[in-house]
């Protein structure tokens, strides 16, 4: 009698638990994508000053500088989550194009303030990719216990579900990465 | 999250307690030793002791840390380079809050991580280690501190030092009280003849005293050491890229420059040992794996930058047995290294510029970065509220005198309080404006808003809104207005 009753509670204890730690990592994974969301946001703010400080410098390039313009522009504009991945994904492409240029221009890059500026955007890139790269990890993490025994039972009891990667397809170029987005589903 | 940390703990935590048994059994026999019966009195004077000084360090313990280097707090706008960077693994560890970052003035590269959790850390480095890596390498050395932080090792391993400490002492205590015996020792002169039994618990007692002390340390070290190997493991898959980690870890190698006021106590919290540089140590009795040998493994990862790399590499190098349960390792898939970041190597003597810049920037000089590409250099106290640029002319109001001669102005007190700061806006475009604690903030185009939150000091500025007189949207938008200064005129 006293053991069935003990099994129970254990068994009910173990609910808990493992129910606690799914939603946990469901949590994680949803802050590690607005993570993401902040580092881009913060991308669309700098690239402004940045092309208001290289114009005067770069006289000749008012092509690349146009570029990263419109392709801002359009990122901010996008609205469907397949729009905002080519929107973002052709606007790294200008950035990284436009960080290669900058190399023929020793004034520009003597220029405090542009370095300030450059350092900003060189972070927000790898922000970008890390929170990328935490995002990818937490969903591993998640998508394993919904699928390990025994915590996918109570996964399958509650409806938790798995979670796609943000994965980015490599192109043949290294300068020209294309990134591709997915959404959580939660 | 991270089986790998609980996987790791346990045999962390079965070391950790047969330190404690040798403070316990000391303690013990200690006592017994003593006084027939006084067993239980000595156990209870080990443990409290050790307790005591454990909540001491549990409390104070990285304020102790942070003072005795003398270390300074610096934000975002002294060094943003370093803020980001920390940043970066911030976000890549999936660490809840930000670090706390400190400055050490010293010549020797070096750098530690503290804080009881991880949702109150702080990372410290030394000015050599700013002056002396690249991006990469620091990222490296911060992704190694920021991995202590995730582990929590620091508590760990502080709660370690103290048992250790406490081991010391308490042997160090008996030795002595059987070289001068005081009065204490009431037995001897009552018990010279009987008690077989005493004779025992005194060389049990003696031995342990001998014993306890040297036994602790090699458990302490080896706790130490794992917990290095960790730490550099889990560097190298948050950078995703080992040589940065490893050619840092060279660089502090072979760097001739001493750190001055270390002691034993803090030195595993290093990155690299600060105390035995350089010498050739039996392994067992340093708190740190030769720095060597942890490039070396980082370097036959094989272009790999996960888990299994390191271990393998491990493997390889070391030719120990795996260093990670196979549990652990499930939960991660294995990662290729990313490519170098591509900087601009700086010169020594822009990088010592770099340095003072920064040092008097935490000393309270202001600086404005004009558009002509100078940086202006303020002291402290500065009070003219107009300066012109030394190198092209420009004019740029300076942003926190103006903002005090505002606030005076407006009838508060001589000094801006918390909550009452103003900015009054210029136009519609960019612009930026210095927040009485030093940050800088910006305001977008876009900036609707009636009032701005730092988030350094949490004070609530209000925006004002454009008056007309000031200087219009397209001439600020032409003269290209910088993120990190006032806007200026021609
Ligand atoms: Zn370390
Ligand atoms: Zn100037």
């Amino acid at each position: 009698m006293w053991i069935i009753l003990g099994i129970i509670i254990l068994l009910i204890l173990f609910v808990i638990w493992s129910y606690n730690k799914l939603v946990r990592m469901r949590n994680q994974v949803k802050n590690a994508w607005s993570q993401i969301d902040v580092q881009l946001k913060r991308r669309h703010d700098l690239i402004p000053n940045l092309v208001e400080t290289a114009k005067g410098y770069m006289m000749h390039e008012r092509e690349t500088l146009t570029k990263i313009t419109e392709a801002r522009s359009e990122a901010m504009k996008a609205g469907s989550v397949g729009e905002k991945a080519k929107a973002e994904g052709a606007l790294t492409d200008a950035i990284s194009k436009f960080l290669l240029v900058v190399e023929n221009y020793p004034d520009l890059k003597a220029n405090q303030n542009f370095l300030a500026l450059q350092e900003e955007l060189t972070s927000t890139e790898n922000k970008i990719a890390f929170s990328r790269q935490n995002y990818n990890d937490q969903v591993l993490f998640l998508n394993n216990q919904i699928q390990m025994f025994p915590s996918n039972i109570i996964a399958q009891t509650f409806h938790f579900q798995e979670e796609e990667f943000f994965e980015i397809e490599e192109k043949s170029e290294r300068e020209t990465p294309k990134v591709s987005f997915t959404t959580p589903t939660t | 999250m991270w089986e790998l940390i609980s996987a790791n703990k346990r045999k962390s935590v079965i070391l950790f307690s047969i330190m404690g048994a040798c403070l316990v059994l000391l303690g013990y026999f200690g006592g017994e030793a003593f006084a027939p019966g006084g067993g239980v009195y000595g156990l209870l004077l080990a443990l409290v002791f050790w307790l005591i000084q454990s909540v001491i360090a549990f409390f104070m313990g990285d304020s102790v840390l942070l003072s005795s280097s003398q270390a300074q707090e610096i934000n975002e706008w002294n060094h943003p380079k370093l803020f980001n960077i920390v940043e970066e693994m911030k976000i890549a560890s999936g660490l809840e809050a930000m670090p706390k970052i400190y400055l050490i003035n010293a010549e020797a590269p070096n750098a530690f991580a503290t804080g009881r959790n991880p949702q109150k850390s702080a990372v410290a480095v030394t000015t050599g280690l700013l002056s002396k890596c690249n991006r990469d390498e620091l990222q490296g050395v911060i992704a190694h501190e920021i991995s202590h932080i995730m582990n929590r090792d620091i508590l760990f391993m502080t709660f370690a030092a103290v048992m250790l400490g406490s081991v010391f002492l308490l042997s160090r205590l008996f030795l002595r009280e059987m070289h001068f015996p005081s009065r204490s020792r009431r037995y001897t002169s009552k018990s010279s003849g009987g008690g077989q039994a005493q004779l025992i618990i005194f060389i049990v007692a003696i031995i342990l005293a001998v014993i306890a002390p040297i036994l602790a340390q090699i458990l302490y070290f080896a706790i130490s050491r794992k917990r290095e190997y960790l730490a550099d493991a889990s560097g190298a898959r948050l950078t995703r890229y080992p040589e940065g980690l490893a050619s840092a870890l060279e660089k502090i190698a072979f760097s001739e420059a001493e750190l001055p006021s270390e002691n034993k106590v803090t030195a595993p919290l290093y990155i690299v040992n600060p105390l035995k540089k350089g010498l050739n140590l039996s392994a067992l009795t340093s708190t740190h794996p030769p720095i060597l040998e942890r490039v070396a493994i980082l370097r036959s990862m094989g272009g790999g930058s996960g888990y299994l790399a390191y271990q393998n590499a491990f493997k390889k190098v070391t030719g120990k047995s795996s260093l990670l349960p196979a549990s652990a390792m499930k939960d991660f898939t294995d990662v290729s290294a990313r490519e170098p970041s591509r900087e601009e190597e700086k010169s020594r003597k822009e990088k010592v510029r770099d340095i003072g810049d920064l040092l008097r920037a935490i000393n309270n000089f202001g600086f404005i970065l004009c558009a002509c590409g100078l940086k202006i250099k303020m002291p402290p106290g500065f009070k003219n509220e107009k300066l012109s640029c030394p190198r092209c002319g420009r004019e740029h109001e300076v942003p926190f005198v103006a903002m005090a001669a505002a606030t005076a102005v407006a009838g508060d007190s001589v000094l801006p309080e918390k909550n009452r700061q103003e900015y009054q806006r210029k136009g519609h475009g960019w612009e930026s404006f210095q927040c009485q604690c030093g940050r800088i903030m910006q305001l977008s185009p876009s900036f609707q808003g009636t009032h701005v939150r730092c988030n350094t000091c949490g004070s609530n500025i209000k925006i004002g809104n454009r008056s007309p007189h000031h200087g219009d949207t397209e001439t600020l938008r032409k003269i290209g207005i910088n993120p990190r200064s006032q806007a200026s005129k021609h």
